[in-house]
């Protein structure tokens, strides 16, 4: 009953071949099918395979060692044990197909519905659902035995039901997820009907998570009913698996080995089903997972860091960074030779479009690339002191204190689970090691500062007790905390409306001239650059192509991919004249 | 109500359970015309666009378009020139089912709408693709394998697919890069220009919105409190919240900026 | 907090009456031979009327149910049909086992599948590779099989623990941990596989946030943003686990109380089952239903008080 998986936006799987192509190259999914093929052609075929049929008794062969036409040894009852496991192949199959198709029919019916139309339905479905998961299915299906009697079909389509949750679950999240997709909205606009809508685009997304989840639920049952089977709740008559282990226990002092096959049955049908999910799971997480960081290519060596720059004046000076992430064929360059130079009591606009290497920039400056990621060549002087892949413990003891840093997302940048005050006293306790009550004292002050209306307030109040703007005012005040020497802001402000953009600006300007801070503001407007920045760089594809100070950029840039990003601002237009239309055709 | 006015709403309401998000909104559109609707996070200019475009709700008042109320009802059940409104919405890289060709996803309105069958549908596909300056191979691929202004390409055609007199864009520019974003603009002022389509275009973005529209309206709280043509309500506001959501954005000029700012601080100490 | 537990009592007393009455429905609509099954095949027919009449299940169901909620409102889940003593006694008695064994293994399950998902998590190497082997390994392997495994090899031919039976806590500190190791080793397998599984990947969700970033930025201490902010946020999800497992435990048990002949509530289940013994089976049936509403209520309140965006 675990939720097989809970990928929210799976790969997009071209078709269905293509799918199980993809599972049969990955060698245990290769496996997998290979096991999987045998047990079901061998229940398909079971009388043509079993040497005897399952009840045949020969008294002389009760609990008989292997040898002699029984393969595999006689039972308890003198029963040949190989021909008995063939024929419980097929019997156990068929509970388990019974079992997963009323599960996966039930639950994923219900969780389509429940999830594409939602409002009180969900609520009633999600209540029988929650209500059917918290009973132990084991126990209701012991109670109910006497009326279901020891018809194992029958007991394996209550139990089927009782699995039901899990596909409801997985199909309502992932409907869910999808129905506010655009693609839907889009499809609803085209007047497409809900039905179509399901079958056209909400089925294709679930297929491959509810094949997953088939699988599982497939072993599940096969494993509860042999359970059922075991504890003698079965049909004796009819040769099972779990049968076979209660008879196997029942004479387990006389021949402990018999246990061994029909357990090794259950095992390696159930294995290769789990190891069929995860195939398919691997599948379906290619996208999502970093490529393979085995045998990583040596990083170029670094060559000689030069010496610190003369100028006591320059705070920070990039010469040549080149940061890179590992891929199946060596290094990916994202930034590939970058210098900047930044004085004290300097903004410095590092501006460009996505994927130009900016924020890269600014993350290997604060040495937080994301995992895999590292500098390559380069230094990164800082205050007289090389700092490009300075040992982790030592980079740590600059951030928050001597470089600080504030994020785009104001909202996913607070640990939800904390209030302000808390994250803001932390760091200062931490980095500055004052008490509690003096951070607490500051914090306050801080929060003032940053035009907080009720400090108090705000100070004892969670993340999602305020609003974006006052978010990004909290995240401000902890980066300026600890008197950092150098601010690194990564789009700070795009994530703002517009008014409330021109005061965070406001802020941070107040605050750099101030305490005479160095900024870095890393940012795609340039309209903010011209609003807070002395200086420009502009980047394209990881490389900086002009650096100026800001009113001469602005007034004569000099590289044509500067000319044409400031072509592309649309700040000085001639408003369109509307001419009106006699006739309303519309020719496409 | 002028002859070439298409689309008319008259105070239109809208409520989330106790939230009361568009209160009493009057808008008209005409044909061939570009209406920008701009304003902050919680204006309600999405709701408005989603209201006309029928996948959104409407509480109370009218949504006439050909003289037919089509508030509440939904893209399917409309009829005649109403079923043709279609959209453009604001990120490209979940507009598009990622599963699906670029040919399904162009014929899926015309199918739908029982316009055509497979094969007429099909072969229209490359006049859209041509429309929106994509290369007709186009068709065969997955929207992976196109960036984000050629995605909004393949959105802007299948808008076209039904050949709407009017399109509600949501944003359809603020996910992209500024060159790009220039480029699909100019796209969709061709597009206009050349079929008289009419365009509800929302946008948090003021620049963008005076580039593209011929009447502006400024939405606030779930209310318009301003509108008019674009040059008269973006150089000569008359509301004071237009004034300050126009000195508010920064424009790319360090010395025109530095005046800017002193004047949205003193509108700000005004206010 | 106070409102939402009391709904949630209501909500799961609405689920009791609707599960007992289906139980009660259910075991009568097949069982029209209850005394048949309880005097075996010779008694006469006059012998099984006078039982019927005994046991009042000749009278018409609505009755008999009506009796038995009456009765179990006032805390009497009646006698038990073939044990000879009343369901109270009989349920309390064993549920201290089942809870003992239980508690045991929900507790092993917690602490090593916390301790392999957050290594895995931070750490990945080893404990990935355990992890991936575990998940196939703990789903496939029965834990009914692997119980009798482990007592032909531990108890059978090593002789390192009982191969059956159970000795009380109170008796024999010794002698309860002698008695439950192998027991509760055959339990835990499945459920650590699945929550260790569970553990990593929400803490790998945890670590992937950006305010883990953002707080590294801030020069905070790496164990800090490890085990109080990252583990903090994945603690809702590793807390559901256990109760996900918690439920799948109680049903486990009945098997496993089998194989080591424990006297618990599972295999009293099983006895009360094969003999259609109605009064015992609604008495386990309502007392797992209570000991689940309390554990989720319990792990609700937990959550809520981890994930402040959680109102109650």
């Amino acid at each position: 009953m675990t939720s097989a998986t809970q990928q929210q936006s799976p790969a997009p799987l071209a078709a269905r071949a293509g799918l199980l192509r993809s599972v049969l190259i990955n060698p245990l999914g290769l496996v997998a099918s290979i096991l999987l093929s045998i047990v079901v052609i061998t229940a398909i075929f079971a009388p043509l395979i079993a040497p005897f049929a399952p009840d045949d008794l020969q008294i002389f062969k009760v609990n008989a060692a292997p040898g002699d036409g029984y393969l595999l040894g006689g039972d308890g009852s003198g029963r040949d044990i190989f021909s008995r496991l063939v024929y419980g192949a097929r019997n156990t199959l068929i509970g388990a197909l019974i079992a997963v198709t009323v599960a996966a029919f039930v639950g994923v019916t219900a969780g389509l519905f429940a999830g594409y139309f939602g409002g009180r339905r969900e609520v009633v479905m999600s209540w029988i659902s929650d209500g059917l998961m918290s009973l132990p299915a084991l126990i209701v299906l012991l109670a109910f035995y006497q009326s279901l009697g020891s018809s194992i079909e029958i007991s394996m389509l209550v139990f089927g039901v009782m699995l039901a949750p899990g596909f409801y679950r997985l199909t309502r999240n992932l409907v869910n997820g999808v129905k506010h997709e655009l693609y839907v909205d889009a499809a609803r606009v085209s007047g497409l009907s809900d039905l179509r809508i399901i079958v056209r685009h909400i089925l294709l997304v679930i297929r491959a998570p509810v094949t997953i989840q088939v699988s599982v639920v497939a072993g599940i049952s096969i494993v509860i009913q042999s359970g059922l089977q075991f504890l003698g709740l079965g049909d004796t008559s009819i040769p099972t698996w779990g049968g076979m282990l209660q008879d196997a226990f029942a004479n387990m002092f006389v021949v402990p080995t018999a246990i061994l096959w029909p357990g090794l049955a259950i095992s390696v049908t159930v294995a290769s089903l789990v190891l069929l999910a995860n195939a398919i799971r691997d599948r379906l997480q290619q996208g999502n997972r970093p490529a393979a960081v085995t045998g990583l290519p040596e990083a170029i060596a670094k060559p000689a860091a030069g010496a610190a720059p003369v100028d006591k004046d320059v705070l920070l000076d990039v010469r040549d960074l080149v940061v890179g992430y590992p891929d199946k064929s060596g290094w990916t360059e994202v930034v590939k030779g970058v210098s900047l130079t930044l004085r004290r009591g300097e903004v410095l606009g590092l501006v460009g479009e996505s994927g130009s290497g900016k924020t890269q920039t600014a993350f290997a400056v604060l040495g937080l690339l994301s995992t895999g990621g590292r500098i390559l060549s380069g230094s990164t002087w800082f205050d007289g002191r090389d700092i490009a892949n300075l040992p982790e413990e030592d980079m740590r003891k600059l951030r928050g204190k001597r470089i600080a840093y504030v994020p785009q997302e104001p909202m996913s940048n607070l640990d939800p689970a904390f209030r302000i005050g808390y994250q803001l006293t932390e760091p200062m306790v931490t980095v500055l090691g004052i008490s509690k009550s003096e951070a607490r004292k500051r914090v306050l002050k801080l929060l003032e500062r940053v035009g907080m209306p009720d400090p108090l307030r705000t100070f004892s109040a969670y993340p999602h007790q305020i609003s974006g703007g006052m978010a990004q005012r909290v995240l401000i005040a902890r980066a300026i905390s600890c008197n950092p020497d150098l601010l690194i802001a990564d789009e700070p402000t795009t994530a703002l409306d517009v008014t409330v953009q021109a005061e965070v600006l406001d802020l941070l300007r107040d605050l750099q001239a101030e305490m005479n801070m160095s900024v870095i503001l890393v940012t795609h407007n340039f309209g903010v650059v011209a609003d807070i920045c002395h200086r420009v760089s502009v980047m394209k594809d990881g490389k900086v192509v002009e650096t100026n100070d800001v009113r001469r950029l602005f007034a004569a840039p000099q590289h044509d991919y500067t000319k044409m990003l400031l072509g592309a601002v649309l700040d000085d237009v001639t408003p369109r004249v509307y001419q009106p239309r006699s006739g309303r055709g519309v020719a496409a | 109500m002028t002859d070439d006015v298409i689309v008319e709403c008259i105070d239109v309401n809208t409520h989330f359970g106790a939230l009361h998000i568009l209160k009493n909104v009057n808008l008209t559109v005409r044909a061939g015309e570009t209406v920008g609707l701009v304003g902050e996070s919680g204006s309600g200019k999405t709701t408005l666009g989603r209201a006309i475009l029928g996948i959104g709700p409407v509480s109370s008042g009218r949504i006439l378009f050909d003289r037919q109320d089509i508030a509440g009802v939904p893209p399917r059940d409309r009829k005649g020139n109403a079923a043709a409104i279609q959209a453009v919405f604001q990120d490209p890289y979940t507009s598009l089912n990622p599963s699906m060709t670029i040919e399904d996803i162009l014929t899926e309105p015309i199918i739908a709408r029982g316009q055509a069958g497979k094969a007429e549908a099909t072969a229209k596909v490359r006049t859209l693709l041509d429309q929106v300056a994509l290369p007709s191979d186009a068709a065969f691929r997955y929207p992976r394998e196109f960036s984000g202004g050629q995605r909004q390409r393949i959105a802007i055609a299948r808008a076209l697919a039904l050949s709407p007199h009017l399109i509600v864009c949501d944003e359809p520019v603020s996910a992209l890069d500024l060159s790009t974003q220039a480029r699909v603009l100019d796209l969709f002022i061709e597009i206009q220009e050349r079929t008289g389509v009419a365009y509800l275009f929302v946008s948090h973005d003021l620049a963008v919105v005076r580039h593209i529209s011929h009447r502006v309206a400024v939405m606030r709280g779930g209310g318009i409190v301003e509108f008019g043509d674009c040059d008269q309500v973006t150089a000569n506001p008359q509301h004071n919240y237009t004034r300050r959501l126009l000195l508010a954005a920064p424009v790319a000029d360090p010395v025109r900026q530095v005046e800017r700012r002193a004047a949205f601080r003193a509108l700000a100490m005004g206010a | 907090m106070l409102r939402y537990v009391s709904k949630r009592i209501l909500s799961s007393l609405v689920l009791l009456v609707l599960v007992t009455t289906l139980t009660f429905a259910m075991v009568f609509a097949g069982a029209d031979n209850v005394a048949q099954n309880i005097l075996g095949e010779n008694a006469t027919d006059a012998q099984i009327a006078a039982l019927e009449v005994k046991l009042g299940i000749d009278r018409p169901l609505y009755e008999q149910y009506g009796d038995w909620v009456v009765n179990a409102v006032q805390g009497n889940l009646g006698q038990s049909w073939t044990m000879g003593e009343s369901v109270s006694r009989i349920v309390s008695g064993r549920l201290t086992v089942t809870l003992s064994m239980v508690t045991a293994a929900v507790i092993t399950i917690g602490i090593i599948s916390s301790l392999l998902g957050i290594t895995a998590a931070v750490k990945g190497g080893w404990a990935d590779r355990v992890i991936q082997v575990l998940s196939v390994i703990g789903f496939s392997l029965p834990n009914f099989w692997l119980g009798l495994i482990l007592v032909v090899v531990f108890a059978l031919n090593l002789r390192w623990f009982p191969a059956t039976g159970y000795v009380d806590f109170s008796t024999s500190p010794v002698g309860w941990v002698a008695a439950l190791t192998l027991p509760v080793a055959a339990l835990v397998l499945s459920g650590i596989a699945s929550a260790s599984q569970q553990v990593r990947g929400a803490m790998i969700d945890a670590l992937r946030q950006d305010y883990v970033r953002t707080l590294r930025a801030g020069g905070i201490r790496p164990s800090s943003v490890l085990f109080r902010h990252a583990l903090r946020n994945a603690m809702p999800a590793a807390l559901t686990v256990l109760s996900v497992q918690f439920i799948a435990l109680l049903g486990g048990a009945a098997i496993i109380e089998r194989v080591f002949a424990i006297p618990g509530l599972g295999s009293v289940t099983v006895q009360a089952a094969l003999s259609g013994d109605v009064p015992v089976l609604m008495g386990v049936v309502v007392t797992m239903i209570i000991l689940v509403v309390f554990v989720n209520i319990a792990i609700d309140l937990a959550n809520a008080w981890v994930n402040p965006k959680v109102r109650l």
